[in-house]
């Protein structure tokens, strides 16, 4: 059993993600589903090594707690997709909605296009689990706020800034944010700081763009220009230490 | 620039009487922040690092220490307290917010104190739990409105009514949730082992499920907090039950925040974050902003798990406790939980933990007639915690509504715990508040967990002869009958909340 097709028309989320289940149970390389409508916690907590791809438009909660599986959604995604997800790949062809990447621990997201606001809040890395989310056009206010790991990039391809609203990257005490086309500094948020690219943020940083470029089949020439690019990262690992005294 | 306030008096004074010291050194090597120290044929100590914490005293053979508490106290004044004073001796050196242990500490009238119990005398006899079956088993989660039943070919009655997962509890008593890293392994292994031997259940916190703990998990409710720390799906799998935790009653509106030096290599793994950093949990979920969302979590989480585990949210009482515990019971959630404002905490704003939110006797009650209001009360339980303090504070607060009770210091005082509240400093004589391995070596788990099923057993007794001297066999029987309660010298106003009656009416 090689492929799985799954017309979702008119389906419930529970008895969806419950086939999805039994697809993978069974052994399933690959699980298509078709006429998602605003189905929620799809793949929610799935593990395995698995493809799902998502034609139409699931609904929020997207892959939260999911551990392995790579879904690619041909549409757009509702919130908070990849929330608290643990590993795997959740690649969008499309826009996504607020809290993208929330809490997110590992694994990699791709946006095509633009996402809501808070995205990659609260983004924590662990040992070898680094989670990445890559936003091909803009993300609105409080992007990768008390991040503590990981790292969020915005390529800002749709021309304008990557993001113009306050509170990016408030309380971020690790990873970074890395921003084409620089960030006016009254949008920086409290605890972060910009700073340049070092070579080696930089590779990883192309390293990056190629995949997005690859992923959505466009040249990704226009996206190398090293200038471009700026860093944001924790003022201080410890945000919130000067604020308190013991009794 | 010099300082002019100088030196505060001290809090305790420590004597040792030489007469009765034999010079053992056992004070010696149980204080942890130094107050003795040997000189010859001498102990001799420093009283100001003393936290009343009677580590010392509790190992003294001799009975040859004394602590005494305000040796020197400010000169008295009903409005200008000592704490008052010292808060404002501390903002002027420091210019910041006081960090406060333990649970509220404001001398506001306790509720439980003010209700009174009743029991039988001629009209009904009172039933001694000795000779008749006095039933305490508690479900925890949601009961359906109705059964639908079908009679099979067979004659066999079949049940067609599909039930959701409830958790079942020997005893209405479960202990909170204190995380991995605010407390030690040994005394959450203690925990574990009481809650196992009892039949009832505790709450893991928000700092993941050490592995040493995973024996005990048909027991834990594993937490899901703002932080989202040591959660994946493996963690959501293995727990009993599920909690999200929206507040807390000793911090109501507020996050919280593990600091980097508390993070060791053990800490970093459960939490899942690298060692030395700051474990911050956000004010809110940022996935929660409304209570839709709320919603949008607790399906998330029933889904992830195939709808197998209960789901509770935990909430502080504040004062529209009554409406958010209407929209959580609407959220497909199995149980609120309703944190008073005594709930303890290892570290919290002293002005949040004294002045933020209200009573869970007064908090309960309303939740629970708002709920029957509605027709919702079977859709969620109600668990009622924040300076639950003894039995009867138990027997008061199901009287009052409630289907459960988590219990938190009580369950540390059981461990030894003196409520010192200095938790926030690492250093716990008792090997609860720290994680150096020497300090948490303190506690064995095995006489721990005896000591905790030991209270919750005696609590057990307890209700059931509280329960029998009222005529009541069943917890469910107690459960909301407010004809039980009295109040004593209650307001009108807090009565009609409490929807008891007074004392002779």
């Amino acid at each position: 059993m090689d492929e799985v097709v799954i017309d979702a028309a008119g389906m419930h989320y529970t008895p969806l993600n419950r086939e999805i289940r039994a697809a993978v149970a069974a052994g399933a390389r690959r699980i298509r589903l078709e006429n998602v409508l605003g189905q929620r916690f799809i793949a929610n907590g799935v593990r395995g090594d698995v493809e799902i791809l998502v034609h139409g438009v699931p609904g929020g909660d997207l892959g939260m707690f999911m551990s392995g599986p790579r879904i690619e959604v041909f549409g757009n995604a509702e919130h908070a997709p990849g929330n608290t997800m643990d590993g795997g790949e959740i690649v969008i062809h499309g826009s996504a909605g607020d809290a993208v990447g929330h809490s997110m621990r590992g694994g990699r997201i791709f946006v095509e296009g633009a996402i809501g606001y808070r995205g990659g809040i609260h983004m924590k890395e662990y040992e070898k689990k680094r989670p990445v989310l890559v936003i091909g056009e803009s993300a609105r206010a409080f992007l990768g706020e008390y991040m503590a790991g990981g790292t969020v990039l915005v390529l800002a391809r749709h021309g304008g800034p990557a993001v113009a609203e306050r509170g990016l990257g408030s309380g971020i005490h690790g990873g970074e944010i890395i921003l084409r086309g620089g960030i006016d500094p009254v949008h920086l948020g409290v605890g972060a700081s910009q700073v340049a690219l070092s070579d080696d943020d930089w590779a990883r940083v192309l390293a990056l763009v190629r995949e997005y470029a690859r992923r959505f089949g466009i040249d990704p020439a226009p996206l190398e220009r090293r200038e471009e690019y700026t860093r944001v990262v924790p003022a201080s690992a410890r945000p919130f230490a000067g604020k308190y005294a013991w009794e | 620039m010099s300082p002019s306030i100088g030196s505060l008096p001290p809090k305790y004074r420590v004597t040792v009487d030489p007469d009765r010291c034999m010079l053992c050194g056992r004070c010696v090597e149980n204080c942890a922040y130094g107050a003795f120290r040997r000189e010859g044929d001498r102990i001799l100590t420093n009283s100001r690092v003393c936290t009343a914490c009677h580590r010392c005293v509790a190992f003294c053979p001799r009975d040859a220490i004394d602590v005494v508490e305000r040796p020197l106290d400010y000169r008295s004044h009903p409005v200008w307290t000592r704490g008052v004073r010292e808060a404002i001796y501390n903002q002027a050196r420091t210019g910041k917010i006081v960090l406060a242990g333990m649970g509220n500490a404001l001398d506001y009238p306790m509720i439980f104190d003010r209700l009174v119990l009743d029991a039988c005398q001629v009209t009904n006899p009172s039933i001694d739990p000795l000779r008749e079956p006095m039933e305490l088993r508690t479900y925890l989660g949601k009961k359906p409105q109705r059964l639908e039943l079908a009679r099979r070919g067979d004659g066999e009655v079949e049940l067609l009514t599909e039930l959701s997962p409830n958790l079942c509890l020997e005893t209405p008593i479960m202990i909170g949730h204190m995380s991995y890293g605010a407390i030690s392994l040994n005394a959450q292994l203690a925990l574990a082992k009481g809650v196992t031997a009892a039949g009832t259940f505790m709450g893991t916190g928000e700092g993941g499920l050490p592995e040493p703990l995973r024996p005990y998990q048909d027991h834990m409710i594993v937490q899901v907090a703002s932080g989202r720390f040591g959660v994946d799906i493996d963690y959501l799998e293995r727990g009993a039950a599920i909690e999200i935790k929206i507040g807390q009653g000793a911090k109501p509106g507020i996050g919280g925040h593990l600091p980097g030096e508390k993070v060791d290599e053990a800490v970093s793994k459960t939490r899942m974050i690298p060692v030395g950093s700051d474990a911050i949990s956000p004010a809110p979920h940022h996935d929660i902003y409304s209570i839709e969302d709320l919603a949008q979590l607790v399906r998330s989480l029933k889904e992830a798990t195939e709808w197998k585990k209960p789901v509770f949210v935990k909430i502080a009482a504040v004062h529209n406790v009554a409406a958010i515990a209407a929209g959580i019971a609407r959220s497909s959630a199995d149980a609120v939980v309703v944190d008073g404002f005594r709930g303890g905490t290892g570290a919290a704003p002293r002005v949040f933990r004294d002045h933020v939110g209200i009573p869970v006797e007064a908090a309960v009650a309303a939740v629970d007639a708002k709920l029957r209001r509605q027709g919702i009360r079977n859709e969620v339980s109600v668990i009622a915690s924040g300076g639950i303090r003894e039995s009867t504070d138990v027997a008061k607060i199901i009287a009052l509504g409630a289907d459960a009770v988590y219990i938190g210091t009580a369950a540390l005082v059981a461990l030894g715990c003196r409520v010192c509240g200095n938790c926030y400093r690492g250093l716990c004589p008792w090997g609860i508040a720290t994680q150096r391995q020497d300090l948490v070596d303190r506690i064995d788990p095995e006489a721990g967990g005896l000591q905790v099923s030991n209270l919750i057993h005696g609590w057990t007794l307890e209700l059931m002869e509280l329960m029998g001297a009222a005529g009541i066999n069943s917890i469910e029987s107690l459960r909301g009958n407010r004809d039980r309660l009295r109040g004593y010298m209650i307001d009108q106003a807090l009565m009609d909340v409490l929807d008891v009656r007074s004392v002779g009416a």
